[in-house]
């Protein structure tokens, strides 16, 4: 704020208050030539008017919120720029980037500054750091049949990723069901908490113009039959002298990235399990259009140790099959 | 009317409106000339964050629907500075980030999330799902499908003439920006604009 708007906030807030108590005061004299208790000599519709004095407890109600106004206003900041004897903030307020607020928070700090949020976060850091600390020191495997690791873990999946996996990690259409073992980068434990730390991005590109029509349905059948499924012979063996195209990310015998250990996320082709739908629709809208799936980056959002316990729980999810 | 007696102040208050309404305006003027006043002339409530910038055409559009739709009805646009808040949503949200929101979709009531970080923090795809059929991804949900923003496609008309409105609230649009505008849109669907809006929510404090 600058000088101006800060003498301007000052001088007006406690001419207010000098004129509130003024006000105060000058209601307490009795003023208006008539005895207390008696009328004031006039009535409406029956009611009298009594000259009765403010009752006591309103008026000492009313002077302890002006000694209250007076201590707020030293101690907190609301007097312009005065940032009051408590040193205390809610937030970092005008920051213009995650760097600054970052600065502001240290500065505060280091200066002896209450900041409200920033204390807060400090408190919990204490209180629960040390608790997610202790569990990213173990392994993630040993963490799979720690009860209280999972218990947290699947706090963490609620909040976070339900929204996409569902909260019983069943996924959806294009949205992975993360409790078989179908991978698109891999089950380990350390697949998975690459997955979770950086996000992925995958890329299917779309075949209408390279195949035609003719081509995506026939290219379908020949994936289709893949997983066992009853197709048109002739189509299939059409498409099938073209799969070169997918075998780059697919591998020649459509088993998918993971089976050939390449990073691309393209889905095992030959186990009857479908990110997008499997119908003979579902696979032609695949191959004419494409797919983008996305699976987030949570090292910001949660930092590591979360994800730690968080890849815990996920890897837990395949691991506890009857 | 035994009272005449001149040094009864207030009795000249009592006995006139006109006097009266004035005074009472005068008392309430203090609120607002202390606390709406200085925002308007502040550093920190009118200068942009460093990494903002203004919607594209297409997330004008979007804004739009978000607006037509009244998702700010339960949806608020305002991390407070809270543990909890920051904690599920990231970082508080400051002034600087809706200084060329006019009006601002801050809200004031969370049926739903708090949607000032949205952006890219699902996948399009997610988006497209959620707002065809809120259940098909969140079972849980009692939000309410629009599967109509499929359907309906921008002609961007009134878009150039939106960015120009904009840029008369001191939005920095260029003349590039405004004539290519309806090329921008045109042929998309609002749920293709509705999207590009909330993808791009909260990331410009960077």
């Amino acid at each position: 704020m600058t000088s101006f708007w800060s003498i301007w906030v000052i001088v007006l807030t406690l001419a207010c208050l000098a004129l509130i108590l003024g006000l105060l005061l000058w209601n307490l004299k009795n003023y208006v030539g008539v005895k207390e208790g008696e009328s004031c000599g006039h009535e409406f519709d029956g009611i009298e008017e009594i000259n009765n004095p403010l009752p006591k407890w309103w008026t000492y109600m009313f002077f302890a919120t002006f000694v209250w106004a007076v201590y707020y206003l030293a101690a907190y900041p609301g007097l312009g720029n005065w940032q009051g004897l408590a040193k205390w903030t809610s937030s970092n307020q005008g920051v213009t980037s995650l760097a600054e607020s970052k600065k502001a928070t240290e500065e505060a700090l280091a200066n002896g500054e209450k900041v409200q949020l920033d204390q807060e976060i400090i408190a919990a850091e204490e209180r629960f750091g040390p608790i997610f600390e202790a569990y990213a020191k173990q392994d993630i495997e040993t963490l799979a049949k720690d009860e209280k690791a999972l218990e947290i873990g699947q706090r963490l999946f609620a909040q976070n990723c339900a929204q996409c996996h569902g909260s019983d990690a069943r996924g959806g259409t294009g949205f992975p069901n993360l409790t078989d073992d179908d991978w698109l980068y891999g089950g380990t434990p350390d697949k998975i908490k690459e997955t979770l730390l950086q996000g992925r991005v995958a890329a299917m590109p779309p075949w209408k113009d390279a195949l035609g029509e003719q081509g995506v349905k026939e290219m379908t059948a020949y994936v289709l039959s893949l997983s066992g499924r009853k197709v048109n012979q002739k189509d299939a063996e059409a498409g099938k002298a073209k799969f070169a195209m997918c075998a780059a990310c697919h591998g020649m015998d459509g088993k998918g990235s993971v089976a050939h250990n390449l990073p691309f996320g393209a889905p095992n082709l030959t186990d009857n399990i479908w990110l997008y739908g499997g119908s003979q629709r579902a696979v032609e809208e695949t191959l004419n259009h494409g797919r983008a799936g996305v699976m987030p980056a949570w090292k910001d959002i949660l930092g590591e140790d979360k994800v730690h316990l968080l890849t815990a729980y996920v890897y837990s999810l395949s691991q506890n099959k009857q | 009317m035994s009272n005449n007696n001149s040094a009864n102040k207030h009795e000249i208050v009592e006995k006139n409106v006109g006097l009266m309404a004035i005074l009472t305006v005068f008392a309430i003027s203090f609120g607002a000339l202390v606390e709406i006043t200085p925002l308007m002339f502040q550093k920190d409530t009118t200068q942009p964050v460093d990494g903002l910038r203004p919607l594209t055409a297409l997330e004008m559009e979007g804004r739009d629907i978000y607006v037509r739709e009244g998702c700010y009805n339960c949806h608020s646009q305002m991390i407070r500075p809270f543990r909890d808040e920051v904690e599920r949503y990231g970082h508080y949200s400051v002034a600087g980030e809706s200084v060329w929101d006019h009006p601002f979709q801050w809200g004031s009531k969370r049926t739903g999330p708090d949607l000032a970080r949205v952006g890219q923090r699902y996948s399009d795809d997610w988006h497209y799902a959620h707002l065809m059929d809120p259940r098909s991804v969140v079972p849980e949900s009692n939000m309410p499908g629009y599967p109509w923003l499929d359907e309906n496609v921008l002609d961007g008309k009134l878009t150039a003439k939106k960015l120009e409105v904009f840029k008369g609230f001191g939005v920095p649009y260029t003349e590039e920006d405004i004539q290519g505008a309806e090329a921008a849109v045109k042929g998309k669907t609002e749920m293709q604009a509705l999207i590009a809006y909330l993808q791009q929510l909260g990331t410009h404090l960077k």
